[in-house]
C-alpha cells in the first residue's frame, strides 16, 4: 500500500532509476489490455535501471478479493502497489497538472535527465518503449 | 526544462483530442438537444424555472459512476426544487462499450427510478464540446449557462459516509447565495469516456 507521500517521493526522485508509474484498476478494460506491455517492458529493461510500478486505484474494499487475486491470476512480475488515498483531488495534480483523473495514465520519470513524460491513454509497446528509451 | 518537455507532451496529447479541450470555468455553454430515456428530446432551456444546471457526464457501467449513482439521485432530490436540476448525460459509444447502450440506460433509469433526465449523447458532440474526459464528470452551470464549477462531486468516490468535502454541493450553495465559489475545479479518478473509434 502506498499513499501520496510515496508519489511525491517518486515525482521528485533524482537517482539514476527511471520510474514508469502506471495508474490502473482491475475493472478498467483499457488498463488491463495494456498491462502485458508493461510486463514486457519490465522484463526487457529491469537490468537497465528501469522500475515499472503498477499502481492500483481500485476501491479499498476490493483489495483482497479483486486486486490480489487479479495479480496472482495474471502472474504479474512488475511491482504492484495499491494506492490507499481516497482523496484523489489531492494527488492527481501532483502526478501531472494536466491529468484529468481518467485511467489508464502513465508517468515516466527520469529527473536526473530532466525528463518527465505523461500519458493519459492506453499505450502500445512501441510508444511505451520509445518514451522510456528517451529517458535513458 | 522539465516544464518545457512536459508542455510539449501536453501539446501532443491535446492535438490528438485529449484533455485540455472544452469549457473552462467562466465559459458560456452552448445549449443542446439530446434524447432522454423516455424518448423525448430535452434541452437545457426547456427546464422550467432553472437557476442553474447540474450537468453530469456519467454512464451505466463505470464503477465510479455506480458508486456515485445514489449521491446523484440525492443531489437532484435536494436541489431540483431550488432550481438546480441534475442533467445526466451518457457519452459512451456502445460499439466500444455495449452495456452503455440507450436500451440499458432505459433499463437502469427505470429500475432505480431516476428522478432526473438521463440523456444519450449519441454523436458524442456534447461531451467533446464540454471537454468531458471521464465518468463521472460534473459541470455546474448558472442560469445563463455559464460554467461555474467543473470536476468531482465530492472527495471520496468509494465511501459516501467518509466524505469530508462536498465540492459540488458547496459550489451550488455558494452559487445560489450569490457568493463566490471557493473551489471551482477539482479532479477525481474515473473511467475514460469511450470515444467512437472514428472520433
Amino acid at each position: 500500500m502506498i499513499q501520496t507521500d510515496q508519489l511525491t517521493y517518486w515525482k521528485n526522485n533524482t537517482s539514476d532509476t527511471v520510474y514508469v508509474l502506471n495508474f490502473w484498476a482491475t475493472w478498467c478494460g483499457p488498463c488491463v489490455a495494456e498491462l502485458p506491455e508493461f510486463e514486457k517492458l519490465n522484463e526487457n529493461y529491469k537490468d537497465k535501471n528501469v522500475q515499472v510500478v503498477l499502481i492500483s486505484t481500485d476501491f479499498k474494499r476490493n483489495l483482497e478479493n479483486e486486486v490480489k487475486s487479479f495479480v496472482e491470476e495474471k502472474k504479474l512480475k512488475s511491482r504492484v502497489v495499491f494506492l490507499n488515498e481516497p482523496r484523489a483531488n489531492d494527488y492527481i495534480n501532483l502526478v501531472n497538472p494536466d491529468w484529468s483523473g481518467a485511467i489508464p495514465a502513465t508517468l515516466i520519470i527520469a529527473n536526473n535527465k530532466g525528463y518527465q513524460r505523461f500519458f493519459e491513454k492506453k499505450l502500445s509497446y512501441e510508444e511505451l518503449e520509445a518514451a522510456v528509451k528517451a529517458a535513458l | 526544462m522539465i516544464h518545457f518537455l512536459a508542455s510539449i507532451a501536453m501539446t501532443a496529447a491535446v492535438a490528438l483530442g485529449g484533455p485540455g479541450h472544452g469549457y473552462h470555468v467562466g465559459d458560456k455553454a452552448e445549449d443542446f438537444k439530446l434524447k432522454n430515456v423516455d424518448g423525448k428530446m430535452v434541452s437545457l432551456s426547456e427546464i422550467p424555472k432553472a437557476k442553474g444546471y447540474i450537468v453530469v457526464f456519467t454512464c451505466n457501467t463505470c464503477p465510479y459512476a455506480i458508486a456515485y449513482e445514489q449521491r446523484i439521485i440525492d443531489l437532484h432530490n435536494k436541489y431540483a426544487s431550488k432550481g438546480y436540476s441534475v442533467v445526466a448525460i451518457n457519452p459512451n459509444d456502445k460499439e466500444v462499450k455495449p452495456d452503455d447502450s440507450y436500451e440499458n440506460m432505459q433499463k437502469l433509469a427505470k429500475s432505480k427510478n431516476y428522478p432526473f433526465v438521463y440523456l444519450y449523447d449519441e454523436t458524442q458532440e456534447v461531451a467533446q464540446r464540454f471537454g468531458a474526459t471521464r465518468t463521472p464528470h460534473v459541470y455546474l452551470l448558472d442560469a445563463d449557462k455559464t460554467v461555474r464549477y467543473i470536476g468531482a462531486i465530492d472527495d471520496n468516490s468509494e465511501d459516501a459516509d467518509a466524505v469530508k468535502d462536498k465540492y459540488l454541493e458547496n459550489a451550488i450553495d455558494a452559487l445560489s447565495a450569490g457568493k463566490t465559489i471557493a473551489t471551482t475545479e477539482t479532479k477525481a479518478i474515473g473511467c475514460t469516456i469511450k470515444w467512437k473509434k472514428t472520433n
